[in-house]
């Protein structure tokens, strides 16, 4: 934990970026693992193999977020 | 000229005085004499010994030599010599307007993916194990010191910027793990491929143009006037990773290889996915917003990522390919394969 506030920046053609004390967990509430990550991408595209994080497939589909 | 520098290092710096005019004198005739200073394996050599005093862990030497000024002097003039030839050979991209935007477009743009064979995707698929152990020692030059390069230029980058490289090199060096930092995961896969982890231990094998490749970074975290190209490298880099580290960790299990020496190219699939966020807005936007004078050597820093980087890679698979070994030494004639 940072004592950050968390921002979220959407990210052009890209994923989520998550800054700061978010915690991901699953729909049941368990924790979801940054792998000690403090900044995570979280796939927007919906393409990604290691959902919810990005693995940048997004560039090969030609995702646009339209943002 | 890497041997007579090896030489000059192998004796004691108290012996040596203040200057080597003849090591000099030999660096500016190697200069001369080469025809392309990006694929001249001993001048190569030679820079890379000449930046390991600066790193450390590359040469047995006496810590002083790092600054005597007669390796300093030929440390300059190859680093001289090599940036007018990378000018010469890398084209300076169209240039975006300079807003962090419009360069993180024009910087994704530039490094989208493209189909068509590629080393990465050789390695996910064809590559035998004796291969992927070429692309490991290949890579090593490198990545046995990844981030290091980069870090040099910290504190030559404004607010934004600064900020945004050391959020990307909290992650390269472990966040505060220093079995995570990624340095130590890639040593732990050459471990488990049976590799020799030491840092020097094939740079007899490793082509010129493979360590022109890190050379070349080296010199833009090195050198303040280059951090544009450094900044612009290092996003180039980062964009181009997460995709192909995906085919390679398939390659990796494809030939029965396990967590252990996979993890480094799975750990670079999600952490360059959130490094080439980074890099391209913050890193590279933010400098170019800042300084709005750097914008061309930013687009061409990730030029030169793109296009020399691309040159050792796709040498590699016209080898392997060919079926030969895409080292200048094949492994099994190194003795390195314990």
């Amino acid at each position: 934990m940072t004592g950050r506030p968390p921002t979220i920046v959407a990210c052009p053609d890209g994923p989520l970026l998550v800054r700061g004390d978010a915690e991901l967990e699953t729909p049941e509430g368990e924790p979801i693992d940054r792998h000690g990550r403090n900044t995570v991408a979280l796939c927007r595209c919906g393409a990604s193999a290691i959902k919810p994080f990005c693995d940048g497939t997004h560039k090969m589909t030609g995702f646009r977020s339209e943002d | 000229m890497g041997e007579a520098i090896l030489t000059a290092l192998g004796r004691g710096i108290r012996e040596a005085g203040e200057s080597l005019g003849d090591l000099e004198r030999m660096t500016h005739d190697a200069i001369t004499r080469s025809d392309d200073i990006i694929r001249d394996d001993d001048l190569q050599v030679a820079l890379l010994v000449l930046h390991g005093l600066h790193y450390g862990g590359v040469v047995d030497a006496d810590d002083a030599w790092e600054w005597h000024p007669s390796l300093v002097a030929s440390r300059v003039a190859i680093e001289r010599a090599f940036e007018a030839e990378l000018r010469r050979q890398v084209p300076v991209p169209d240039l975006p307007n300079p807003s962090a935007a419009d360069v993180a477009a024009a910087l994704f743009e530039l490094t989208k993916p493209t189909p068509g064979p590629s080393a990465s995707r050789y390695l996910a698929r064809k590559a035998t194990e004796e291969q992927l152990k070429e692309y490991v020692v290949l890579r090593s030059v490198y990545t046995l010191k990844e981030a290091d390069a980069q870090t040099w230029g910290i504190p030559r980058l404004p607010r934004r910027a600064k900020a945004a490289l050391m959020e990307i090199q909290t992650d390269e060096y472990g966040d505060g793990d220093p079995e995570r930092m990624h340095s130590a995961i890639f040593a732990r896969a050459m471990r488990g491929l049976g590799l020799d982890d030491g840092y020097a231990a094939y740079l007899d094998s490793v082509p010129a143009v493979t360590i022109a490749s890190f050379t070349m970074m080296t010199m833009f975290g090195l050198n303040r006037s280059l951090r544009g190209a450094m900044a612009g490298h290092f996003s180039a880099y980062e964009m181009t990773s997460s995709i192909p580290n995906r085919f390679i960790a398939q390659g990796v299990r494809r030939l029965g290889f396990g967590d252990d020496v996979a993890w480094y190219f799975d750990e670079h699939v999600e952490a360059d996915a959130v490094h080439e966020q980074i890099a391209g807005r913050d890193l590279a936007g933010g400098l170019v917003e800042a300084e709005p004078s750097l914008l061309a050597d930013v687009m061409w820093g990730a030029n030169t990522s793109l296009t020399v980087d691309g040159w050792g890679s796709d040498e590699a698979l016209e080898h392997w390919e060919a079926g030969r070994s895409a080292l200048r030494v094949p492994l099994d004639m190194t003795g390195g394969i314990r």
